[in-house]
């Protein structure tokens, strides 16, 4: 009997020089990779490597210019989500594609209802979902309203859409960024129990230590190419960022112990209400003082934006005391010029929205807030002069790139465009800091920068405090942090007694045991 | 029973005067819950007036003016679709304008045509209005008033189109919430890109939208023309259009509330009408253009209070582009 030579399983999924241009934007460049079947495959890279375009042509959202895309080794044509669906691809979109006020089993078989009439396909769609929650432990209330589930079960939802289109291949786009760290947790048991199902998983994420705990392999892009495909259990958390920036970074942010000094600013019962009258911020009450670095942590959307909002002045709350140098903001009903003047800065969380004009030049983005300050006035005109010369400045000092003052903000960055803002606000010598998001959209390159400016803000006695959805940053900076959950400060820890899992927990809602 | 006659008879214009709205506000609800908003109601309705009043009076036959209506309206329908759905345009806007367009073109056409400025020749031949069915018995029955007088004014003495209106409702239900469209027609006004991304076509189910709401228009304005009155007159629908959205705003995008916001503005409609020149106690005589206006002041009124919280479907208003 002549053996066959034994055939080597196909990849699941492999591309074939893949190439994209928008306009002069080279998006994609020869890109080719394999995903082993029944495997974990990492994408990693910095904002705008190209990953998502990848990930778009994959799933017919566009089409490349040149290469080829195969599934188990067959050539298939993806040229739209209807085509990519019918070869098995499914995608978990970072933004979820719900509809909102349509129940689970409703998303669940739009686009495959299986005939004219729903009743039919709602019927046999609640038997397969059943069949696959048993399968995979993906248990979902099938006739809740989606808008009412928690964002773990909405993207639960979303993979069972997947699955239910009996997706072979599932991508998954920055699926942690909404969830608390077990939510994350119980999304990689979900990954590995479909895994040895034999299904195969592309993990698109910028979050290293995701990469390191859940992948088999691993692909890095970098401006449009792939530089490196590793087995991940022969690279590292250093090797990876390397390779992802271009050169050595830090991934600790380098700092000594904090001195704290006295309280600079302090909160007491805060309450704040959104606009249907439903409170969003639950008595806050604490200090933050000179010296330190305060985190809010908590899953986006637990009351940190609104809190943040109201120390500055652009939201009202409806009880409470904001004493910033002996004066209650609150009870004067200062705005935030006036809260400025005393010193309070703020970088807003939506750069683009609250804190900068995208049509605006650059140099003109680097005087808003502070466009009356002598420095920047003539007798009744602005002095352009003086102005151009602040920005060209700050552009210097802070490495925002291209120093080009009269280039319009949109045309930078990301990263340098919140490198100006934290410029302006920094260089008007605040006593304290608020900081929205001090990294979002932001390359790892420029959140070294950043994060170095603010210790140093830190140790020359600046009082800081800094929400962000990012553990790791909060982890990273603090020297204390505060957790919210549905709108109360739940929770402080010093850094020397914070985890990852407790703060994951507090995040969640549940209690300090000891309490502080 | 002088009051009950006047109260069945009241209800019977009531029915007559809400059918032309609720053709509109279900035609406007397959529209916007699409996501494309309707403004151009009040247009497409005056072009398929005048069209059927045109037709029938050329041809003399009511179903072939009913044909030029539909044809007119959803031809219009198209135009914003291809301004709204393939350019991405302003909804508001091309409603505006397909509006102002018809108010201007069809009295023009009329005047180059008929020379009667601007309005149709008067459709009194045979077969060229939708007059009333004559149901069984009915004249037998009005002798005895109730329920003789239900049964012949409130039942029966309508024209074909009233009782499409009412069978209109229950379908468009069905087709809401018990279709394949209609659960896709509800997902794309939500969320697009959830509709995208499941491998639907988002510009063709807007463009199914807005054609579904281009035929309706179509009956709505052959009603106004060629079974509520004789002919076609200018500006003939008065407002109707605006009026249907308020109704269908008030009944929350949905059919059977919005039937039932229909019949309300209905009937202050005809309430007003029988109003008219009545001497009421106390008051006196209520000026006659008070009581035209009542039936847009109680719109305003309830637009403003008693919606509660009408929730328009999210993606209203919004052009899809693939890229955020």
């Amino acid at each position: 009997m002549t053996a066959p030579s034994p055939d080597p399983a196909p990849p699941a999924l492999e591309l074939r020089g893949i190439d994209k241009r928008f306009g002069a934007v080279h998006a994609n460049r020869a890109i080719s990779f394999a995903v082993v079947g029944g495997s974990i495959h990492g994408l990693i890279g910095e904002n705008g490597a190209g990953k998502s375009t990848l990930m778009n042509i994959i799933y017919g959202f566009h089409r490349a210019d040149a290469g080829e895309i195969r599934v188990q080794g067959r050539p298939v044509e993806i040229h739209s989500p209807q085509q990519a669906i019918a070869a098995g691809i499914g995608m978990v979109h970072q933004h979820f594609m719900l509809v909102e006020n349509f129940t689970v089993l409703e998303n669940v078989v739009l686009g495959v209802e299986g005939g004219r009439l729903l009743a039919g396909g709602l019927a046999h769609a609640r038997a397969e979902l059943g069949r696959l929650a048993r399968d995979y432990g993906l248990e979902v209330p099938l006739d809740a309203v989606v808008s009412d589930l928690p964002v773990g079960l909405q993207q639960r939802v979303e993979i069972l859409k997947a699955l239910y289109r009996r997706a072979e291949i599932l991508i998954l786009d920055e699926p942690t960024a909404v969830l608390t760290p077990q939510e994350a947790d119980q999304l990689f048991r979900m990954l590995a129990r479909l895994r040895e199902q034999g299904k195969s998983v592309i993990l698109v994420t910028h979050k290293l230590r995701e990469i390191m705990a859940v992948t088999d392999h691993v692909t890095v892009m970098r401006q449009g190419a792939v530089v490196a495909e590793v087995a991940t259990r022969d690279t590292s958390l250093r090797g990876l960022a390397e390779k992802m920036v271009g050169r050595a970074v830090l991934l600790q942010v380098e700092k000594g112990p904090a001195r704290p000094g006295a309280p600079l600013l302090s909160v007491k019962d805060l309450e704040v209400r959104d606009g249907l009258g439903m409170a969003r911020v639950k008595g806050a009450t604490f200090d933050l003082l000179a010296g330190e670095i305060v985190g809010l942590a908590g899953v986006a959307g637990n009351g940190q934006s609104e809190l943040l909002e109201t120390l500055a002045g652009i939201r009202a709350p409806s009880r409470g005391e904001i004493r910033l140098q002996g004066r209650d903001l609150v009870r004067e009903g200062l705005d935030p010029r006036a809260r400025r003047r005393l010193g309070l800065a703020h970088v807003p969380e939506d750069r683009l929205h609250v804190g900068m004009v995208a049509r605006f030049p650059a140099q003109a983005n680097a005087i808003l807030g502070y466009h009356d300050s002598p420095a920047y006035n003539g007798g009744v005109l602005l002095d352009r002069g003086a102005i151009l010369a602040g920005c060209e400045q700050k552009m210097a000092a802070y490495d925002v790139r291209p120093p080009n003052p009269q280039l319009r903000l949109s045309a930078f960055s990301g990263g340098n465009q919140q490198k100006l803002v934290l410029a302006r606000e920094i260089d008007a010598d605040p006593r304290v800091l608020l900081i929205g998001q001090p990294t979002r959209g932001v390359d790892i390159g420029a959140i070294e920068f950043i994060h170095k400016k603010l210790v140093a803000l830190r140790d020359a006695g600046k009082a800081l405090l800094i929400v962000s959805v990012e553990l790791d940053e909060i982890l990273g900076l603090a020297d204390r942090i505060l957790v919210m959950n549905g709108g109360e400060i739940i929770g402080e820890l010093a850094r020397a007694e914070a985890t990852e899992e407790r703060i994951g927990l507090m995040m969640a809602g549940v209690k300090a045991e000891g309490g502080v | 029973m002088e009051t009950y006659t006047l109260i069945v008879l009241l209800l019977a214009a009531t029915i007559r005067v809400a059918t032309p709205l609720l053709l509109a506000a279900i035609a406007g609800m397959f529209s916007e819950r699409s996501g494309i908003i309707d403004l151009g109601l009040e247009g497409k309705m005056l072009g398929a007036a005048f069209a059927a009043a045109s037709v029938s009076a050329v041809t003399g036959s009511a179903w072939l003016g009913l044909g030029a209506g539909i044809l007119t309206a959803v031809a219009l329908a198209l135009l914003i679709g291809f301004a709204c759905i393939t350019h991405r345009g302003n909804q508001v806007v091309a409603g505006m304008a397909v509006t102002i367009m018809v108010s201007g073109l069809g009295p023009t056409l009329g005047l180059a045509w008929f020379n009667l400025g601007g309005q149709t020749p008067q459709l009194d031949g045979p077969g060229q209005r939708f007059t009333e069915l004559a149901w069984p018995w009915a004249e037998q029955a009005r002798a005895l008033p109730f329920p003789g007088l239900l049964y012949a004014e409130l039942l029966g003495g309508h024209n074909l189109i009233v009782y499409l209106a009412a069978a209109l409702v229950p379908f468009s239900a069905w087709v809401l919430y018990r279709t394949r469209f209609g659960l896709r027609l509800r997902a794309v006004g939500e969320n697009p890109h959830a509709v995208d991304t499941a491998g639907i076509s988002v510009n063709a189910l807007r463009y199914q939208a807005v054609a579904i709401s281009g035929v309706l228009c179509g009956v709505a304005g052959t009603y106004l023309s060629t079974a509520a009155s004789a002919g076609f007159v200018r500006d003939m629908t008065a407002g109707k259009g605006y009026l249907a959205l308020a109704a269908l705003i008030f009944g929350k995008w949905r059919p059977w509330p919005t039937l039932g916001a229909c019949l309300l503005f209905a009937f202050t409609d005809a309430l007003a009408t029988r109003l008219q020149g009545v001497a009421l106690p106390i008051v006196g005589v209520i000026p006659v253009q008070f009581i035209l206006a009542l039936p847009y002041v109680l719109t305003v009124l309830l637009l403003a209070g008693f919606v509660g919280k009408a929730v328009a479907p999210k993606a209203i208003g919004v052009p899809y582009a693939k890229e955020k």
